[in-house]
């Protein structure tokens, strides 16, 4: 028994984490590889490959080593993941998290080692960077309200949808995601019959799907990954058929890869977010091109998923911050945070820049869900938003007074909707 | 040796040279542990392990001492992490209220220890797998109850920011106060197990597990017994839980979600439920796989997203080899190196 402690301690004392060399920047990826968004996480790592790739691991003169640390979306492993990362891996900057509440989990995490970066992966909580920032922690993504922006307007002017009920995931992201689809929505004058909000990783929505009222012009769903097909899979036995408005991960192209018919629900489904699978833009076209070219297709998905964009570009910054400053992480990694700051980034997504709060603004797309003909599903662009901001395009008072993403915020009468 | 004493020696000392060497050792070594090893040793292996070991504990009192397998312990923590949370201080001000440690700690380990031992009166007039099943009922309960609702449990999001009292001027949340907070709380839950097994009603619960019957011929309740043990479980449980939310800033429902009340079960079996030392075992075992899973995968060239399968498999092996866990190991081997000793003369057991 003693032996065998001891054994467990020097096993444990002699595992990675030695001495780092000078010319080598480590670099952690924090990255969901259990639960619902396990697929979602591995696209995160192979995107973060992908970029590091095409630099060769080098980037300001340095050798780049990465260190994968996994999660279950829990904020409680992702903390005891990133502080394995730091302590005992050393490394000097964590690309991740992945979901909304892990990274306001990070952000708190990231104020007790100051010296260190963090540059989220692609979660998206608003409070992240809104609520109390961290100094030393980068968002290169949009937030989840971010996301939302924009669907709103187009489903009430193109689609002339103005009553719908909602169905969403009960967490962070949820909230998040649907209040920039609100926030839109109501100001184009639309109606919220009813709100639902359904646990993340339900298995059974029969409760909520006889919930739904008959008289709305459509339902918005603001769920993902596995929830979203098992949702569908029941809404369709349930014999539901109603106009579908999707949150920014109910299409996601780990949802419209998926085996089974539940996804042929979504033909039609107008979505919005950070990407469009066929942007006719140069810089995401050849991105694709990269993706499919460095992985096998049985080892990826058709086109990059969400988590694995977000990740890239969390990459992209790393790397043209890293050059800027030639490698140079001394003095706390001031330098460094000064750089990604002020980093007007080309990303395959367009230009990023990041405000006050290290929050980014950029471009949001609309699509909708499509059939390419052969019964593979695929999101056509039919819409972008440019330059959307962390306040929605409202001013900084007029965002704080509506309040934090929660089950009844936004009022939609305040905006003037119904 | 004790009966050669001067009679008018203190019982105290009797007690000490009872101890046998190798606890003596290793107590010195985790003692001096912060001289050698690194902080993320000492807050992130260690002080998990001895808050999953202390949890784990309170199983093995009820499975070893009581025969009663109870899956709500992990909820007994979490609750007495929640109260903590909500009646101290949070990073959600609207719900907590802010009361000194004092005044919340205690009243945490009451509220968790009335669950418990409720809970307990439930589940003490089941037996064997309805045990098991009352309590995940329960558990699950508690993990969708935690979740749903906003008004108290702050819902999906839980607490964060919940952080010890600075107490003496320390901050308890640094690695090396932490690591010996956590080994004092677990040597003195430990010493209290032991000490408990020892006592009448450690005894008596011991033979109400053996022979029910027949002890409650002798005039011993059994249900009330039963009851003691899930009450005395659930402040060790308790203890465990707070220290739990502390290491983690935070309680959320995944604190005690399904998989973690399994965990605790699956850290006492494979440890060894019939000795009090084997829920630490466990545990350690349980936080270094848990931990370093993905580098081991790593280092044999595979990618990391399959450590799940590395947990299951070393998991596997233990319970396969021996179903008594780690502690089984050892025994066998001791009774292995003992048998080619004179019986009477040998000593040996």
């Amino acid at each position: 028994m003693k032996r065998f402690i001891g054994a467990t301690a020097a096993l444990a004392l002699m595992l990675p984490g030695a001495a780092v060399a000078q010319d080598t920047i480590k670099v952690g990826i924090l990255v969901a590889l259990e639960g619902t968004f396990a697929a979602g996480g591995a696209d995160g790592v192979r995107n973060v490959e992908l970029a590091l790739k095409k630099v060769g691991y080098m980037a300001g003169g340095k050798k780049i080593e990465t260190v994968v640390a996994a999660t279950d979306t829990t904020p409680a492993t992702t903390t005891r993941q990133a502080r394995k990362l730091i302590e005992q891996d050393k490394v000097d900057i964590i690309l991740g998290p992945l979901s909304g509440s892990e990274g306001i989990a990070m952000r708190d995490y990231s104020k007790t080692v100051p010296d260190k970066t963090v540059i989220n992966g692609i979660s998206g909580a608003l409070e992240t960077t809104w609520v109390n920032p961290s100094p030393n922690f980068f968002r290169f993504n949009l937030d989840g309200s971010q996301w939302g922006s924009g669907l709103g307007a187009y489903v009430v002017n193109k689609k002339g949808w103005k009553r719908v009920a909602t169905v969403s995931a009960d967490y962070s992201f949820g909230y998040t995601n649907f209040l920039g689809f609100a926030v839109d929505f109501c100001k184009a004058g639309g109606e919220i019959a009813e709100r639902l909000w359904v646990p993340l990783g339900s298995s059974d929505f029969a409760g909520v799907i006889a919930k739904l009222p008959d008289n709305v012009d459509a339902i918005y769903l603001g769920m993902g990954g596995t929830d979203s097909i098992n949702f569908l899979n029941q809404y369709q036995q349930a014999g539901g058929k109603a106009n579908l408005i999707g949150g920014t991960i109910m299409a996601d192209s780990t949802v419209l890869s998926s085996k089974g018919k539940a996804k042929d629900a979504l033909i039609g489904t107008p979505t919005s977010g950070p990407f469009a699978a066929d942007n006719p833009a140069p810089e995401w076209q050849s991105y694709v091109k990269e993706y499919q070219d460095a992985f096998p297709a049985d080892k990826r998905f058709p086109i990059p998923s969400l988590f694995g964009v977000g990740y890239h570009v969390a990459t992209l910054a790393m790397i043209s911050a890293l050059n800027e400053v030639k490698g140079d992480l001394s003095d706390g990694q001031k330098k460094f945070h000064a750089a990604l700051s002020k980093l007007k980034l080309q990303t395959p997504l367009g230009v990023v820049t990041l405000n006050e709060n290290r929050q980014a603004s950029g471009s949001v797309f609309i699509t909708e869900v499509s059939d390419k003909g052969d019964g593979t599903l695929t999101n056509k662009m039919v819409g972008r938003v440019d330059n959307v901001t962390q306040t929605l395009g409202m001013t900084a008072d007029a965002f704080r007074a509506m309040g934090l993403p929660s089950r009844t915020t936004p009022d939609c009468k305040a905006l003037g909707g119904k | 040796m004790a009966d050669v004493m001067p009679t008018t020696a203190p019982g105290k000392l009797i007690l000490l040279e009872r101890i046998p060497p190798p606890v003596w050792v290793i107590g010195l070594v985790l003692l001096v542990m912060p001289a050698f090893a690194s902080n993320f040793v000492l807050y992130q292996i260690f002080g998990w392990s001895f808050i999953l070991g202390m949890i784990a504990l309170s199983l093995m009192v009820l499975a070893g001492y009581g025969g009663m397998v109870s899956l709500i312990q992990m909820t007994v923590g979490a609750l007495a992490g929640y109260v903590v949370a909500i009646l101290g201080t949070s990073g959600v001000t609207d719900i907590s209220l802010g009361w000194p440690w004092w005044l919340h700690i205690p009243i945490a380990i009451l509220i968790a220890t009335l669950f418990g031992t409720l809970v307990g009166t439930l589940a003490v007039r089941t037996e064997g797998i309805y045990t098991i099943m009352i309590t995940l009922a329960i558990a699950a309960a508690f993990f969708y109850f935690t979740r749903q609702n906003y008004g108290i449990f702050n819902g999906y999001t839980g607490f964060n920011n919940v952080i010890p009292p600075r107490l003496f001027g320390i901050d308890w949340r640094q690695s090396v106060p932490f690591y010996y907070l956590t080994l004092g709380c677990a040597a003195l839950s430990y010493g209290a197990v032991v000490w408990m097994a020892r006592t009448p009603f450690g005894l008596a619960l011991q033979g109400v597990r053996d022979n029910p019957r027949r002890m409650s011929a002798l005039g011993f309740s059994v249900t009330a017994h039963r009851i003691a043990a899930y009450a005395f479980a659930s402040v060790i449980a308790a203890v465990g839980g707070i220290l739990l939310v502390w290491q983690n800033a935070q309680v959320v429902p995944g604190t005690a979600g399904i998989p973690q009340v399994i965990d605790i079960l699956v850290i006492a079996v494979v440890g060894g439920l019939r000795r009090p030392i084997g829920p630490f075992i466990g545990a350690i075992i349980y936080t270094v796989l848990s931990v370093f899973s993905s580098d081991i995968l790593h280092a044999f060239g595979m990618s990391g997203e399959r450590f799940k399968l590395v947990i299951g498999l070393g998991f596997l092996a233990v319970v396969f080899f021996s179903p008594d866990g780690v502690l089984g190991l050892w025994e066998k081997y001791k009774a292995r190196r003992d048998e080619n000793r004179d019986p009477l003369l040998g000593g040996g057991r």
